[in-house]
C-alpha cells in the first residue's frame, strides 16, 4: 500500500484549493477592473458635461454634488479624513460630518473645475493596487501641460466607487486628512463646530 | 568650489529618517517661522508682481514674454540635467536632453523657442542632483522651508547648490554672462510660475487651515511623484 506522505497531500490540497481560488477571482477580478474604467468614463462625461453647460459657477456646485454623491464612496472618504476621530463619533454625527464635507469637496474642487472648461480627459487603463483598482487617466486643459489623474476605485462598499483623486502624485484624500485634522485642532478636538466649519469652507 | 564638500556634509550628515509615508520634520519651530516670512513676502509682493507679469508681452499667438524667458533659462539648465543623468547610471534621458539642448539653443535662437518640444516632440526630463543623490541611496532627510525659496529637504538643499554650481561651471562652455542671465531668467520665470498656477498657490498658501502643513504634505508628495519613489497609499478598506 503507498501511502501519501501527509505534508505532500496536504500541499497538493493546498495548492487545489489555491489554484480554484483564483480561478475564481480573475473573472471577478477582471470584470471589476473594467467596471472601474467605466465609472470613471461615466464621471469625467458628466462633470464634463456640467462645467461645458455654461451654466454659472454657484449653480454648477449642486450638480458637481449630485455627481460626487452617486459616484464616490462618500462614506470611506469622510472615514478616511476625519482618522481616528471617526470611530468615537455617533452615528447622527457621523452622518453630519459626512453631509458636510460632501458638500464641501464639491464646493472645493468645483471651483478649480472651472479649469476643464474646454479641455479633455482621457481614461486609460485600471490595474490592481492593495484592495482596489487604480485607473489612470490624463487631463489635457488648455495652455497648460498635460495633468495626470489617477482614480481609486474600490467595490467593497457594495457599488463600484472611486475614494481617491491622485493628481501628479498628489493624493486628495490625503490633503483633506491633513486639512481637516487642522480644522479639528483648531476647534479644540469639538466635531460639531467642524461640522459648523465645513458648512461654511470650501 | 571649495565650500562644495562643506555644503554636502552639512546637508547630509545629519539626515533624519521617518517611516514611510511620513515626513521627517525635526526643524518645525524654525520652519514655521519661516514659512510665516514667505507667506507675507507672497501676499506682499510675489502675488501682485506675478499678477502684473502673467499679462505682460502676450501676444495673440505663439509664446509671451514670459514664456521666453522661461525657455532661455531651462536651455541653459539642461547640460546640467545632462551631467546629471549620467551620474545616474541613465543615458537614454541624457541623451534626450543633449539634444534639446542642441535644437533649441540652434533653431530656438538661444533657447527663446523651445522647439524640441513643439516640432520634435521631445519634452524636457526634469532632473537634479537632488535625483542623483536619490539614486545613490542617499534618503531625503529631513523637510526643510527655506527663506524665498520655500519647501525643501535636506537632500534637495544639497542637490539645489550643486546644481547651482554646476550651471555655474558652464561659464566654461558658454560666455559667464550668458550663463548668469539664464539664473536671473530661471529666477524670474519662477515668478512667472506664481502668476499661472496662482489659483492653486492661493488656495494652498492663503485659504487653508493650516498652510505650512498643506504645503509639506504637497511637496513631499510631489517629490516622490518625481522620483518614483512609492509614497504612502491610503488605503480605507484595509481595516
Amino acid at each position: 500500500m503507498t501511502r501519501i506522505p501527509n505534508s505532500t497531500r496536504r500541499d497538493f490540497l493546498g495548492r487545489g484549493v489555491l489554484a480554484v481560488a483564483v480561478l475564481a477571482a480573475l473573472p471577478a477580478g477582471a470584470q471589476t477592473g473594467n467596471q472601474a474604467v467605466a465609472l470613471v468614463r461615466a464621471t469625467v462625461d458628466e462633470v464634463l458635461a456640467t462645467v461645458n453647460s455654461g451654466r454659472p459657477p454657484a449653480q454648477m456646485y449642486p450638480a458637481f454634488q449630485s455627481i460626487f454623491n452617486r459616484r464616490a464612496d462618500i462614506d470611506a472618504m469622510a472615514r478616511a479624513a476625519l482618522g481616528p476621530t471617526a470611530r468615537q463619533l455617533g452615528a447622527q454625527d457621523f452622518a453630519a460630518f459626512r453631509q458636510a464635507m460632501s458638500g464641501y469637496v464639491a464646493r472645493k474642487y468645483g471651483k478649480r473645475f472651472q479649469e476643464f472648461l474646454g479641455g479633455r480627459i482621457e481614461v486609460g487603463a485600471a490595474r490592481q493596487l492593495k484592495s482596489f483598482w487604480s485607473v489612470d487617466s490624463t487631463a489635457y486643459l488648455r495652455g497648460q501641460t498635460p495633468t495626470r489623474v489617477e482614480w481609486h476605485v474600490s467595490d467593497r462598499s457594495g457599488q463600484v466607487r472611486f475614494f481617491n483623486l491622485i493628481i501628479e502624485g498628489v493624493s486628495m484624500l490625503a490633503s483633506e486628512r491633513e486639512e481637516i485634522a487642522a480644522m479639528l485642532a483648531r476647534r479644540r478636538g469639538d466635531v460639531r463646530a467642524l461640522i459648523a466649519d465645513l458648512q461654511r469652507a470650501g | 568650489m571649495r565650500a562644495f564638500p562643506i555644503v554636502l556634509f552639512l546637508g547630509l550628515a545629519g539626515c533624519a529618517s521617518a517611516p514611510p509615508g511620513e515626513i521627517a520634520d525635526p526643524f518645525e519651530p524654525m520652519n514655521r517661522q519661516v514659512h510665516g516670512f514667505n507667506k507675507s513676502l507672497d501676499a506682499a509682493v510675489l502675488r501682485p508682481v506675478s499678477q502684473a507679469l502673467a499679462g505682460v508681452g502676450q501676444p495673440a499667438e505663439g509664446p509671451g514674454a514670459m514664456e521666453m524667458v522661461g525657455n532661455f533659462g531651462s536651455n541653459l539648465a539642461l547640460p546640467g540635467k545632462v551631467v546629471n543623468s549620467l551620474l545616474q547610471g541613465r543615458p537614454e534621458p541624457a541623451s534626450h536632453n543633449m539634444f534639446r539642448f542642441l535644437v533649441n539653443s540652434t533653431l530656438g535662437i538661444g533657447g527663446l523657442f523651445d522647439l524640441a518640444t513643439e516640432d520634435f516632440n521631445l519634452p524636457e526630463v526634469d532632473t537634479g542632483f537632488a535625483e542623483t543623490l536619490h539614486v545613490w541611496g542617499f534618503p531625503a532627510g529631513a523637510y526643510l522651508e527655506l527663506p524665498v525659496l520655500g519647501p525643501s529637504t535636506q537632500r534637495d538643499l544639497v542637490g539645489t547648490v550643486v546644481d547651482v554650481l554646476l550651471l555655474d561651471s558652464m561659464g566654461n562652455v558658454v560666455h559667464r554672462d550668458v550663463a548668469r542671465a539664464g539664473l536671473a531668467a530661471r529666477l524670474l520665470s519662477k515668478a512667472g510660475d506664481r502668476g499661472q498656477f496662482g489659483s492653486t498657490v492661493d488656495s494652498v498658501l492663503h485659504e487653508s487651515a493650516d498652510s505650512y502643513a498643506q504645503m509639506r504634505l504637497l511637496y513631499i508628495q510631489r517629490r516622490q511623484y518625481e522620483m518614483k519613489e512609492q509614497g504612502e497609499v491610503i488605503d480605507p478598506y484595509s481595516e
